[in-house]
Protein backbone atom coordinates (compact mmCIF):
# COMPACT_ATOMS: atom_id res chain seq x y z
CA UNK A 1 0.00 0.00 0.00
CA UNK A 2 1.43 3.39 -0.90
CA UNK A 3 1.83 6.15 1.62
CA UNK A 4 -0.99 8.16 0.14
CA UNK A 5 -3.46 5.30 0.20
CA UNK A 6 -2.48 4.70 3.83
CA UNK A 7 -3.35 8.31 4.55
CA UNK A 8 -6.64 8.17 2.71
CA UNK A 9 -7.66 4.92 4.38
CA UNK A 10 -6.70 6.21 7.81
CA UNK A 11 -8.70 9.38 7.43
CA UNK A 12 -11.71 7.71 5.86
CA UNK A 13 -11.89 5.06 8.58
CA UNK A 14 -11.72 7.75 11.20
CA UNK A 15 -14.16 10.13 9.57
CA UNK A 16 -17.52 8.93 10.97
CA UNK A 17 -16.33 8.73 14.57
CA UNK A 18 -14.36 11.97 14.28
CA UNK A 19 -17.37 13.83 12.89
CA UNK A 20 -19.61 12.75 15.77
CA UNK A 21 -16.92 13.46 18.35
CA UNK A 22 -16.36 16.90 16.89
CA UNK A 23 -20.08 17.65 16.89
CA UNK A 24 -20.90 16.40 20.39
CA UNK A 25 -17.67 16.79 22.37
CA UNK A 26 -15.31 19.34 20.84
CA UNK A 27 -17.80 21.77 19.39
CA UNK A 28 -19.84 21.94 22.63
CA UNK A 29 -16.72 22.75 24.64
CA UNK A 30 -15.89 25.68 22.34
CA UNK A 31 -19.53 26.75 22.11
CA UNK A 32 -19.83 26.69 25.90
CA UNK A 33 -16.90 29.08 26.17
CA UNK A 34 -18.52 31.39 23.60
CA UNK A 35 -22.05 31.28 25.01
CA UNK A 36 -20.72 32.00 28.47
CA UNK A 37 -19.72 35.45 27.19
CA UNK A 38 -23.16 36.26 25.78
CA UNK A 39 -26.49 36.98 27.41
CA UNK A 40 -29.38 34.52 27.38
CA UNK A 41 -31.73 35.30 24.46
CA UNK A 42 -35.20 36.09 25.76
CA UNK A 43 -38.19 36.13 23.45
CA UNK A 44 -37.50 38.57 20.63
CA UNK A 45 -34.34 39.84 22.31
CA UNK A 46 -31.30 38.07 20.80
CA UNK A 47 -28.17 37.20 22.74
CA UNK A 48 -25.75 40.11 23.08
CA UNK A 49 -22.10 40.29 24.09
CA UNK A 50 -21.80 40.77 27.85
CA UNK A 51 -18.14 39.93 28.33
CA UNK A 52 -17.46 38.54 31.77
CA UNK A 53 -20.80 39.51 33.28
CA UNK A 54 -21.90 35.88 33.66
CA UNK A 55 -18.70 35.13 35.51
CA UNK A 56 -19.18 38.17 37.77
CA UNK A 57 -22.67 36.92 38.55
CA UNK A 58 -21.13 33.54 39.28
CA UNK A 59 -18.60 34.99 41.69
CA UNK A 60 -21.42 36.67 43.60
CA UNK A 61 -23.74 33.68 43.55
CA UNK A 62 -23.82 32.00 46.98
CA UNK A 63 -25.56 28.89 45.59
CA UNK A 64 -22.75 28.37 43.09
CA UNK A 65 -20.16 28.57 45.86
CA UNK A 66 -22.18 26.24 48.00
CA UNK A 67 -22.46 23.75 45.12
CA UNK A 68 -18.71 23.94 44.65
CA UNK A 69 -18.05 23.37 48.34
CA UNK A 70 -20.62 20.56 48.47
CA UNK A 71 -19.05 18.90 45.44
CA UNK A 72 -15.59 19.17 46.98
CA UNK A 73 -16.73 17.56 50.21
CA UNK A 74 -18.65 14.99 48.23
CA UNK A 75 -15.49 14.06 46.31
CA UNK A 76 -13.21 14.16 49.36
CA UNK A 77 -15.41 11.74 51.29
CA UNK A 78 -16.77 9.39 48.67
CA UNK A 79 -13.55 8.80 46.74
CA UNK A 80 -11.31 7.61 49.59
CA UNK A 81 -14.18 5.76 51.24
CA UNK A 82 -15.17 3.81 48.15
CA UNK A 83 -11.57 3.05 47.20
CA UNK A 84 -10.69 1.83 50.71
CA UNK A 85 -13.81 -0.30 50.91
CA UNK A 86 -13.29 -1.74 47.45
CA UNK A 87 -9.73 -2.71 48.31
CA UNK A 88 -10.90 -4.36 51.52
CA UNK A 89 -13.60 -6.26 49.63
CA UNK A 90 -11.10 -7.41 47.01
CA UNK A 91 -8.61 -8.60 49.62
CA UNK A 92 -11.35 -10.52 51.42
CA UNK A 93 -12.69 -12.16 48.30
CA UNK A 94 -9.22 -12.95 47.03
CA UNK A 95 -8.52 -14.81 50.29
CA UNK A 96 -10.23 -18.05 51.22
CA UNK A 97 -13.18 -16.58 53.02
CA UNK A 98 -16.30 -18.69 53.47
CA UNK A 99 -19.02 -17.96 50.90
CA UNK A 100 -16.88 -15.79 48.66
CA UNK A 101 -18.96 -16.22 45.52
CA UNK A 102 -22.04 -15.00 47.37
CA UNK A 103 -20.08 -12.09 48.82
CA UNK A 104 -18.76 -11.14 45.41
CA UNK A 105 -22.30 -11.11 44.09
CA UNK A 106 -23.49 -9.04 47.05
CA UNK A 107 -20.74 -6.46 46.67
CA UNK A 108 -21.04 -6.18 42.91
CA UNK A 109 -24.81 -6.11 42.38
CA UNK A 110 -25.36 -2.37 43.13
CA UNK A 111 -23.01 -1.58 40.25
CA UNK A 112 -25.24 -2.87 37.49
CA UNK A 113 -28.46 -1.30 38.79
CA UNK A 114 -29.42 2.17 37.57
CA UNK A 115 -28.58 4.92 40.04
CA UNK A 116 -32.09 6.27 39.57
CA UNK A 117 -33.59 2.96 40.70
CA UNK A 118 -31.35 2.46 43.71
CA UNK A 119 -31.92 6.09 44.68
CA UNK A 120 -35.64 5.36 44.84
CA UNK A 121 -34.97 2.38 47.09
CA UNK A 122 -32.69 4.41 49.35
CA UNK A 123 -35.22 7.22 49.43
CA UNK A 124 -37.64 4.81 51.03
CA UNK A 125 -34.87 3.51 53.27
CA UNK A 126 -34.30 7.03 54.62
CA UNK A 127 -37.97 8.00 54.92
CA UNK A 128 -38.76 9.64 58.27
CA UNK A 129 -41.02 7.76 60.70
CA UNK A 130 -41.43 4.50 58.78
CA UNK A 131 -38.31 4.02 56.67
CA UNK A 132 -36.12 1.05 57.56
CA UNK A 133 -33.30 3.17 58.95
CA UNK A 134 -35.69 4.94 61.30
CA UNK A 135 -37.15 1.64 62.45
CA UNK A 136 -33.76 0.10 63.16
CA UNK A 137 -32.51 3.17 64.99
CA UNK A 138 -35.84 3.50 66.76
CA UNK A 139 -35.44 -0.04 68.09
CA UNK A 140 -32.26 1.14 69.79
CA UNK A 141 -34.13 4.09 71.23
CA UNK A 142 -32.61 6.74 68.96
CA UNK A 143 -34.82 9.80 68.37
CA UNK A 144 -36.51 10.18 64.99
CA UNK A 145 -34.51 12.10 62.45
CA UNK A 146 -35.25 13.32 58.92
CA UNK A 147 -32.05 12.21 57.21
CA UNK A 148 -32.67 13.80 53.83
CA UNK A 149 -34.60 16.73 55.21
CA UNK A 150 -32.02 18.27 57.50
CA UNK A 151 -29.07 20.28 56.28
CA UNK A 152 -26.45 18.48 58.30
CA UNK A 153 -27.24 14.92 57.23
CA UNK A 154 -28.62 15.22 53.67
CA UNK A 155 -25.27 15.33 51.89
CA UNK A 156 -23.71 12.53 53.98
CA UNK A 157 -26.82 10.44 53.26
CA UNK A 158 -26.19 10.86 49.54
CA UNK A 159 -22.51 10.04 50.03
CA UNK A 160 -23.46 6.72 51.60
CA UNK A 161 -25.55 5.83 48.56
CA UNK A 162 -22.66 6.74 46.25
CA UNK A 163 -20.12 4.65 48.14
CA UNK A 164 -22.56 1.76 48.26
CA UNK A 165 -23.04 1.99 44.51
CA UNK A 166 -19.39 2.40 43.53
CA UNK A 167 -17.32 0.23 45.86
CA UNK A 168 -18.29 -3.05 44.19
CA UNK A 169 -17.38 -1.67 40.79
CA UNK A 170 -13.90 -0.69 41.89
CA UNK A 171 -13.53 -3.97 43.75
CA UNK A 172 -13.37 -6.02 40.56
CA UNK A 173 -10.40 -4.06 39.25
CA UNK A 174 -8.50 -4.69 42.48
CA UNK A 175 -9.57 -8.30 42.37
CA UNK A 176 -8.20 -8.69 38.84
CA UNK A 177 -4.90 -7.11 39.89
CA UNK A 178 -4.62 -9.25 43.02
CA UNK A 179 -5.30 -12.42 41.09
CA UNK A 180 -2.56 -11.65 38.60
CA UNK A 181 -0.04 -11.17 41.40
CA UNK A 182 2.49 -13.97 41.83
CA UNK A 183 2.01 -16.04 45.02
CA UNK A 184 5.81 -16.36 45.23
CA UNK A 185 6.00 -12.77 46.42
CA UNK A 186 4.03 -13.61 49.54
CA UNK A 187 5.97 -16.82 50.12
CA UNK A 188 9.30 -15.02 49.84
CA UNK A 189 8.14 -12.27 52.17
CA UNK A 190 6.86 -14.79 54.70
CA UNK A 191 10.23 -16.57 54.69
CA UNK A 192 11.90 -13.23 55.35
CA UNK A 193 9.58 -12.86 58.33
CA UNK A 194 7.53 -9.91 57.09
CA UNK A 195 4.25 -9.47 58.92
CA UNK A 196 1.02 -9.56 56.95
CA UNK A 197 0.42 -5.84 57.35
CA UNK A 198 4.02 -5.03 56.41
CA UNK A 199 3.70 -7.19 53.27
CA UNK A 200 0.50 -5.42 52.29
CA UNK A 201 1.93 -1.97 52.93
CA UNK A 202 5.30 -2.48 51.25
CA UNK A 203 4.57 -4.99 48.48
CA UNK A 204 0.89 -5.44 47.64
CA UNK A 205 -0.19 -1.84 47.84
CA UNK A 206 2.67 -0.41 45.72
CA UNK A 207 2.08 -3.10 43.11
CA UNK A 208 -1.59 -2.13 43.02
CA UNK A 209 -0.70 1.49 42.24
CA UNK A 210 -1.68 1.40 38.54
CA UNK A 211 -5.06 -0.04 39.53
CA UNK A 212 -5.47 2.57 42.23
CA UNK A 213 -4.75 5.30 39.73
CA UNK A 214 -7.27 3.90 37.26
CA UNK A 215 -9.90 3.61 39.96
CA UNK A 216 -9.08 7.07 41.26
CA UNK A 217 -9.58 8.68 37.86
CA UNK A 218 -12.93 6.95 37.49
CA UNK A 219 -13.98 7.92 40.99
CA UNK A 220 -13.07 11.56 40.41
CA UNK A 221 -14.96 11.76 37.12
CA UNK A 222 -17.98 10.12 38.75
CA UNK A 223 -17.89 12.55 41.66
CA UNK A 224 -18.47 15.39 39.21
CA UNK A 225 -20.68 13.55 36.73
CA UNK A 226 -23.13 11.55 38.79
CA UNK A 227 -26.10 13.58 40.02
CA UNK A 228 -28.97 11.17 39.34
CA UNK A 229 -29.42 10.53 43.05
CA UNK A 230 -29.63 14.26 43.75
CA UNK A 231 -32.48 14.58 41.24
CA UNK A 232 -34.37 11.68 42.79
CA UNK A 233 -33.68 12.10 46.49
CA UNK A 234 -33.29 15.75 47.39
CA UNK A 235 -33.46 18.02 44.33
CA UNK A 236 -30.51 19.89 45.76
CA UNK A 237 -32.31 20.66 49.03
CA UNK A 238 -32.78 21.26 51.85
CA UNK A 239 -31.66 24.84 51.33
CA UNK A 240 -29.10 23.79 48.66
CA UNK A 241 -27.30 21.52 51.11
CA UNK A 242 -27.03 18.81 48.44
CA UNK A 243 -26.62 20.95 45.34
CA UNK A 244 -23.72 19.52 43.33
CA UNK A 245 -22.17 21.41 40.43
CA UNK A 246 -23.73 19.43 37.58
CA UNK A 247 -27.08 19.42 39.35
CA UNK A 248 -26.92 23.20 39.63
CA UNK A 249 -26.10 23.41 35.91
CA UNK A 250 -29.15 21.27 35.22
CA UNK A 251 -31.34 23.51 37.37
CA UNK A 252 -30.11 26.74 35.82
CA UNK A 253 -30.19 25.35 32.29
CA UNK A 254 -33.42 23.39 32.30
CA UNK A 255 -35.58 24.72 35.10
CA UNK A 256 -34.72 28.41 34.87
CA UNK A 257 -33.70 28.18 31.18
CA UNK A 258 -30.82 30.61 31.68
CA UNK A 259 -28.53 29.05 29.09
CA UNK A 260 -25.82 31.73 29.20
CA UNK A 261 -25.35 31.41 32.94
CA UNK A 262 -25.48 27.61 32.61
CA UNK A 263 -22.68 27.88 30.02
CA UNK A 264 -20.53 29.87 32.45
CA UNK A 265 -21.17 27.23 35.13
CA UNK A 266 -20.30 24.46 32.68
CA UNK A 267 -16.98 26.22 32.00
CA UNK A 268 -16.13 25.91 35.69
CA UNK A 269 -16.89 22.20 35.60
CA UNK A 270 -14.84 21.79 32.41
CA UNK A 271 -11.94 23.66 34.01
CA UNK A 272 -12.05 21.34 37.01
CA UNK A 273 -12.09 18.24 34.80
CA UNK A 274 -9.28 19.68 32.66
CA UNK A 275 -7.11 20.37 35.69
CA UNK A 276 -7.75 16.87 36.97
CA UNK A 277 -6.70 15.44 33.60
CA UNK A 278 -3.45 17.39 33.76
CA UNK A 279 -2.85 16.30 37.34
CA UNK A 280 -3.43 12.73 36.27
CA UNK A 281 -0.81 12.94 33.52
CA UNK A 282 1.65 14.54 35.90
CA UNK A 283 1.04 11.82 38.45
CA UNK A 284 1.29 9.09 35.83
CA UNK A 285 4.65 10.46 34.69
CA UNK A 286 6.37 10.32 38.01
CA UNK A 287 4.61 8.33 40.67
CA UNK A 288 3.13 5.15 39.38
CA UNK A 289 5.16 2.05 39.80
CA UNK A 290 4.61 -0.30 36.89
CA UNK A 291 5.77 -3.88 37.11
CA UNK B 1 -3.21 -22.29 45.69
CA UNK B 2 -1.77 -21.62 49.11
CA UNK B 3 -1.98 -18.28 50.73
CA UNK B 4 0.78 -17.85 53.25
CA UNK B 5 -0.88 -14.75 54.65
CA UNK B 6 -4.28 -16.35 55.21
CA UNK B 7 -5.33 -15.69 58.75
CA UNK B 8 -6.13 -18.42 61.24
CA UNK B 9 -8.12 -18.87 64.41
CA UNK B 10 -9.71 -15.84 66.00
CA UNK B 11 -8.42 -13.32 63.45
CA UNK B 12 -9.90 -15.42 60.71
CA UNK B 13 -13.39 -15.57 62.21
CA UNK B 14 -13.18 -11.85 62.85
CA UNK B 15 -12.46 -11.26 59.18
CA UNK B 16 -15.17 -13.60 58.01
CA UNK B 17 -17.65 -11.84 60.25
CA UNK B 18 -16.58 -8.47 58.90
CA UNK B 19 -16.91 -9.60 55.29
CA UNK B 20 -20.37 -11.01 55.92
CA UNK B 21 -21.54 -7.95 57.83
CA UNK B 22 -20.49 -5.78 54.92
CA UNK B 23 -22.13 -8.18 52.49
CA UNK B 24 -25.36 -8.08 54.48
CA UNK B 25 -25.23 -4.30 54.56
CA UNK B 26 -24.75 -4.30 50.78
CA UNK B 27 -27.76 -6.49 49.97
CA UNK B 28 -30.01 -5.01 52.64
CA UNK B 29 -31.53 -2.23 50.48
CA UNK B 30 -32.29 -4.75 47.74
CA UNK B 31 -33.81 -7.30 50.07
CA UNK B 32 -35.88 -4.51 51.54
CA UNK B 33 -37.04 -3.48 48.07
CA UNK B 34 -38.06 -7.05 47.26
CA UNK B 35 -39.95 -7.37 50.53
CA UNK B 36 -41.89 -4.17 49.93
CA UNK B 37 -42.68 -4.94 46.30
CA UNK B 38 -43.99 -8.44 46.92
CA UNK B 39 -46.15 -7.70 49.95
CA UNK B 40 -49.35 -5.66 50.38
CA UNK B 41 -48.87 -2.01 51.31
CA UNK B 42 -49.67 -2.45 55.00
CA UNK B 43 -46.67 -4.79 55.35
CA UNK B 44 -44.22 -2.53 53.54
CA UNK B 45 -42.56 -1.63 56.81
CA UNK B 46 -43.79 -4.44 59.03
CA UNK B 47 -41.65 -7.49 58.80
CA UNK B 48 -43.69 -10.52 59.80
CA UNK B 49 -43.14 -13.86 58.17
CA UNK B 50 -46.87 -14.48 57.86
CA UNK B 51 -47.32 -11.50 55.53
CA UNK B 52 -49.07 -12.67 52.35
CA UNK B 53 -47.17 -12.53 49.07
CA UNK B 54 -48.75 -10.61 46.23
CA UNK B 55 -48.06 -9.46 42.71
CA UNK B 56 -50.69 -6.75 42.79
CA UNK B 57 -48.10 -3.99 43.26
CA UNK B 58 -46.52 -4.95 39.96
CA UNK B 59 -49.89 -5.08 38.24
CA UNK B 60 -50.81 -1.65 39.61
CA UNK B 61 -47.49 -0.15 38.57
CA UNK B 62 -47.74 -1.64 35.09
CA UNK B 63 -51.24 -0.22 34.67
CA UNK B 64 -50.46 3.19 36.14
CA UNK B 65 -47.78 4.22 33.63
CA UNK B 66 -46.87 3.24 30.06
CA UNK B 67 -43.98 1.02 31.11
CA UNK B 68 -44.42 -1.21 28.06
CA UNK B 69 -43.68 1.77 25.85
CA UNK B 70 -40.72 2.78 28.05
CA UNK B 71 -39.33 -0.73 27.71
CA UNK B 72 -39.60 -0.53 23.92
CA UNK B 73 -37.88 2.86 23.97
CA UNK B 74 -35.02 1.67 26.15
CA UNK B 75 -34.49 -1.47 24.09
CA UNK B 76 -34.50 0.61 20.89
CA UNK B 77 -32.06 3.03 22.48
CA UNK B 78 -29.51 0.52 23.70
CA UNK B 79 -29.67 -1.48 20.45
CA UNK B 80 -29.22 1.59 18.31
CA UNK B 81 -26.38 2.99 20.40
CA UNK B 82 -24.57 -0.33 20.55
CA UNK B 83 -24.90 -1.01 16.81
CA UNK B 84 -23.61 2.44 15.90
CA UNK B 85 -20.82 2.23 18.48
CA UNK B 86 -19.59 -1.14 17.23
CA UNK B 87 -19.27 0.11 13.66
CA UNK B 88 -17.77 3.54 14.40
CA UNK B 89 -15.44 2.33 17.11
CA UNK B 90 -14.14 -0.59 15.03
CA UNK B 91 -13.30 1.62 12.06
CA UNK B 92 -11.62 4.30 14.15
CA UNK B 93 -9.66 1.81 16.26
CA UNK B 94 -8.44 0.08 13.10
CA UNK B 95 -7.25 3.41 11.71
CA UNK B 96 -5.35 4.24 14.90
CA UNK B 97 -3.89 0.76 15.31
CA UNK B 98 -2.71 -0.01 11.80
CA UNK B 99 -2.54 3.07 9.55
CA UNK B 100 0.06 5.79 9.28
CA UNK B 101 -1.40 9.16 8.46
CA UNK B 102 -0.58 12.76 9.28
CA UNK B 103 -2.26 14.04 12.42
CA UNK B 104 -2.69 10.60 13.95
CA UNK B 105 -1.27 11.53 17.35
CA UNK B 106 -3.19 14.78 17.61
CA UNK B 107 -6.41 13.12 16.53
CA UNK B 108 -5.94 10.34 19.06
CA UNK B 109 -5.39 12.88 21.83
CA UNK B 110 -8.56 14.65 20.68
CA UNK B 111 -10.45 11.37 20.96
CA UNK B 112 -9.17 10.81 24.48
CA UNK B 113 -10.59 14.17 25.55
CA UNK B 114 -13.97 12.45 25.69
CA UNK B 115 -12.75 10.12 28.44
CA UNK B 116 -12.53 13.09 30.77
CA UNK B 117 -15.27 15.31 29.35
CA UNK B 118 -18.14 12.94 28.77
CA UNK B 119 -21.35 13.99 27.04
CA UNK B 120 -23.01 13.88 30.47
CA UNK B 121 -21.48 17.23 31.43
CA UNK B 122 -22.19 18.96 28.10
CA UNK B 123 -25.97 18.77 28.39
CA UNK B 124 -26.59 22.49 27.89
CA UNK B 125 -24.78 22.81 24.54
CA UNK B 126 -25.85 19.41 23.25
CA UNK B 127 -29.46 20.35 23.98
CA UNK B 128 -28.98 23.46 21.85
CA UNK B 129 -27.46 21.38 19.04
CA UNK B 130 -30.30 18.86 19.12
CA UNK B 131 -32.83 21.70 18.98
CA UNK B 132 -31.03 23.15 15.96
CA UNK B 133 -31.03 19.75 14.25
CA UNK B 134 -34.73 19.34 14.99
CA UNK B 135 -34.07 16.16 16.95
CA UNK B 136 -35.37 17.21 20.37
CA UNK B 137 -37.49 14.57 22.08
CA UNK B 138 -36.37 11.66 19.89
CA UNK B 139 -34.66 8.41 20.80
CA UNK B 140 -31.96 9.20 18.26
CA UNK B 141 -31.09 12.37 20.17
CA UNK B 142 -30.56 10.41 23.39
CA UNK B 143 -28.05 8.12 21.71
CA UNK B 144 -26.28 10.39 19.26
CA UNK B 145 -23.73 12.05 21.61
CA UNK B 146 -22.55 8.65 22.83
CA UNK B 147 -22.14 6.86 19.52
CA UNK B 148 -18.51 7.80 18.91
CA UNK B 149 -17.18 6.36 22.15
CA UNK B 150 -13.61 7.30 23.08
CA UNK B 151 -13.59 4.48 25.59
CA UNK B 152 -14.47 1.95 22.89
CA UNK B 153 -11.92 3.33 20.44
CA UNK B 154 -9.21 3.15 23.08
CA UNK B 155 -10.15 -0.36 24.16
CA UNK B 156 -10.27 -1.80 20.64
CA UNK B 157 -7.14 -0.01 19.50
CA UNK B 158 -5.25 -1.71 22.31
CA UNK B 159 -6.68 -5.06 21.23
CA UNK B 160 -6.01 -4.56 17.52
CA UNK B 161 -2.40 -3.65 18.28
CA UNK B 162 -1.83 -7.08 19.80
CA UNK B 163 -2.84 -8.82 16.56
CA UNK B 164 0.35 -10.16 14.90
CA UNK B 165 1.28 -8.28 11.73
CA UNK B 166 1.94 -11.62 10.00
CA UNK B 167 -1.76 -12.51 10.06
CA UNK B 168 -2.58 -9.15 8.56
CA UNK B 169 0.03 -9.57 5.81
CA UNK B 170 -0.98 -13.14 5.04
CA UNK B 171 -4.55 -12.02 4.46
CA UNK B 172 -3.34 -9.24 2.20
CA UNK B 173 -1.26 -11.63 0.11
CA UNK B 174 -4.40 -13.67 -0.40
CA UNK B 175 -5.89 -10.60 -1.98
CA UNK B 176 -7.93 -9.06 0.84
CA UNK B 177 -8.39 -5.30 0.86
CA UNK B 178 -8.05 -3.35 4.14
CA UNK B 179 -11.72 -3.70 5.03
CA UNK B 180 -11.73 -7.42 4.30
CA UNK B 181 -8.66 -7.82 6.52
CA UNK B 182 -10.46 -5.95 9.29
CA UNK B 183 -13.52 -8.16 8.95
CA UNK B 184 -11.70 -11.49 8.57
CA UNK B 185 -8.71 -11.06 10.88
CA UNK B 186 -9.15 -8.30 13.44
CA UNK B 187 -12.84 -8.52 14.31
CA UNK B 188 -12.89 -12.29 15.00
CA UNK B 189 -9.77 -12.06 17.17
CA UNK B 190 -11.30 -9.27 19.25
CA UNK B 191 -14.55 -11.12 19.98
CA UNK B 192 -14.15 -11.28 23.79
CA UNK B 193 -13.38 -7.56 23.88
CA UNK B 194 -16.49 -6.86 21.83
CA UNK B 195 -18.56 -8.87 24.29
CA UNK B 196 -17.04 -6.97 27.21
CA UNK B 197 -17.65 -3.63 25.55
CA UNK B 198 -21.21 -4.57 24.61
CA UNK B 199 -22.12 -5.51 28.18
CA UNK B 200 -20.63 -2.32 29.59
CA UNK B 201 -22.32 -0.20 26.93
CA UNK B 202 -25.75 -1.80 27.33
CA UNK B 203 -25.73 -1.45 31.10
CA UNK B 204 -24.50 2.15 30.84
CA UNK B 205 -27.24 3.21 28.45
CA UNK B 206 -29.95 1.19 30.15
CA UNK B 207 -29.07 3.12 33.32
CA UNK B 208 -28.32 6.55 31.88
CA UNK B 209 -30.60 9.24 33.24
CA UNK B 210 -29.68 12.94 33.21
CA UNK B 211 -29.27 13.49 29.45
CA UNK B 212 -32.42 11.49 28.56
CA UNK B 213 -34.29 13.46 31.24
CA UNK B 214 -33.24 16.72 29.61
CA UNK B 215 -33.75 15.83 25.97
CA UNK B 216 -37.00 13.84 26.12
CA UNK B 217 -40.40 15.18 26.87
CA UNK B 218 -42.95 12.58 25.83
CA UNK B 219 -43.99 8.99 26.40
CA UNK B 220 -42.92 8.16 22.84
CA UNK B 221 -39.24 8.82 23.47
CA UNK B 222 -38.71 8.47 27.24
CA UNK B 223 -36.49 5.58 28.34
CA UNK B 224 -37.28 3.50 31.44
CA UNK B 225 -35.11 5.50 33.83
CA UNK B 226 -36.85 8.77 33.01
CA UNK B 227 -40.23 7.05 32.90
CA UNK B 228 -39.61 5.64 36.36
CA UNK B 229 -38.67 9.04 37.71
CA UNK B 230 -41.72 10.72 36.21
CA UNK B 231 -43.87 7.93 37.64
CA UNK B 232 -42.32 8.03 41.10
CA UNK B 233 -42.31 11.80 41.48
CA UNK B 234 -45.66 12.85 40.08
CA UNK B 235 -48.18 10.11 39.44
CA UNK B 236 -47.92 8.25 42.65
CA UNK B 237 -48.00 10.23 45.85
CA UNK B 238 -46.07 8.03 48.25
CA UNK B 239 -47.34 4.52 47.74
CA UNK B 240 -43.98 2.92 48.32
CA UNK B 241 -45.08 -0.61 47.51
CA UNK B 242 -46.00 0.41 43.98
CA UNK B 243 -42.93 2.60 43.48
CA UNK B 244 -40.61 -0.17 44.60
CA UNK B 245 -42.43 -2.64 42.38
CA UNK B 246 -41.95 -0.28 39.43
CA UNK B 247 -38.30 0.13 40.35
CA UNK B 248 -37.72 -3.61 40.34
CA UNK B 249 -39.73 -3.95 37.15
CA UNK B 250 -37.54 -1.52 35.25
CA UNK B 251 -34.31 -3.13 36.43
CA UNK B 252 -35.50 -6.74 36.15
CA UNK B 253 -34.08 -7.56 32.69
CA UNK B 254 -30.65 -6.26 33.63
CA UNK B 255 -30.74 -7.93 37.05
CA UNK B 256 -31.85 -11.29 35.62
CA UNK B 257 -29.24 -11.13 32.87
CA UNK B 258 -26.62 -10.31 35.47
CA UNK B 259 -27.57 -13.17 37.75
CA UNK B 260 -27.55 -15.61 34.82
CA UNK B 261 -24.29 -14.43 33.29
CA UNK B 262 -22.58 -13.25 36.44
CA UNK B 263 -19.14 -14.49 35.46
CA UNK B 264 -19.25 -12.91 32.01
CA UNK B 265 -20.42 -9.61 33.48
CA UNK B 266 -17.67 -9.45 36.07
CA UNK B 267 -15.04 -10.50 33.57
CA UNK B 268 -16.30 -8.01 31.02
CA UNK B 269 -16.17 -5.12 33.43
CA UNK B 270 -12.68 -6.23 34.43
CA UNK B 271 -11.52 -6.53 30.84
CA UNK B 272 -12.95 -3.14 30.01
CA UNK B 273 -11.06 -1.61 32.91
CA UNK B 274 -7.63 -3.05 32.33
CA UNK B 275 -6.05 -1.04 29.61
Amino acid sequence: MTRTTQWVYGWLLLLPAAALLALFTHYPVVATAWHGLLSTPKGARPAVWVGLDNYRQLGADPIFWQALVNNTWFALWTIPASIALSLLMAVWINGRIAGRSFLRLAYFTPTILPMIAVANIWLFFYTPEYGLLEQVLGAFGAPSHNWLGSKSTALPALMVVTVWKEAGFFMIFYLAALQSMSPHLAEAAAIEGASRWYFFRRVTFPLLMPTTLFVLVNAVINAFRMVDHVVVMTRGGPDNATALLLYYIYEIGFRFWDSAYAAALTMVLLAILGLLALAQFWFLERRVHYQ
Amino acid sequence: MTHVYDTRGFARSLETTGAWLLGALWVLPLVYAFWTAFHPGEFSTRFVLSAPLTLSNFVKAWEAAPFARYFVNTILLVTMVLAAQLVLVTLAAYAFARFEFPGRKVLFALVLVQLMIMPDVLIVENYRTMAALGLKDTILAIGLPYMASAFGIFLLRQTFKTVPRELDEAARIEGCGPLAVLWKVYVPLARPVYLAYALVSVSYHWNNFLWPLVITNSVESRPLTVGLQVFASTDQGIDWSIITAATLLTTAPLLVAFLLFQRQFVQSFMRAGIR
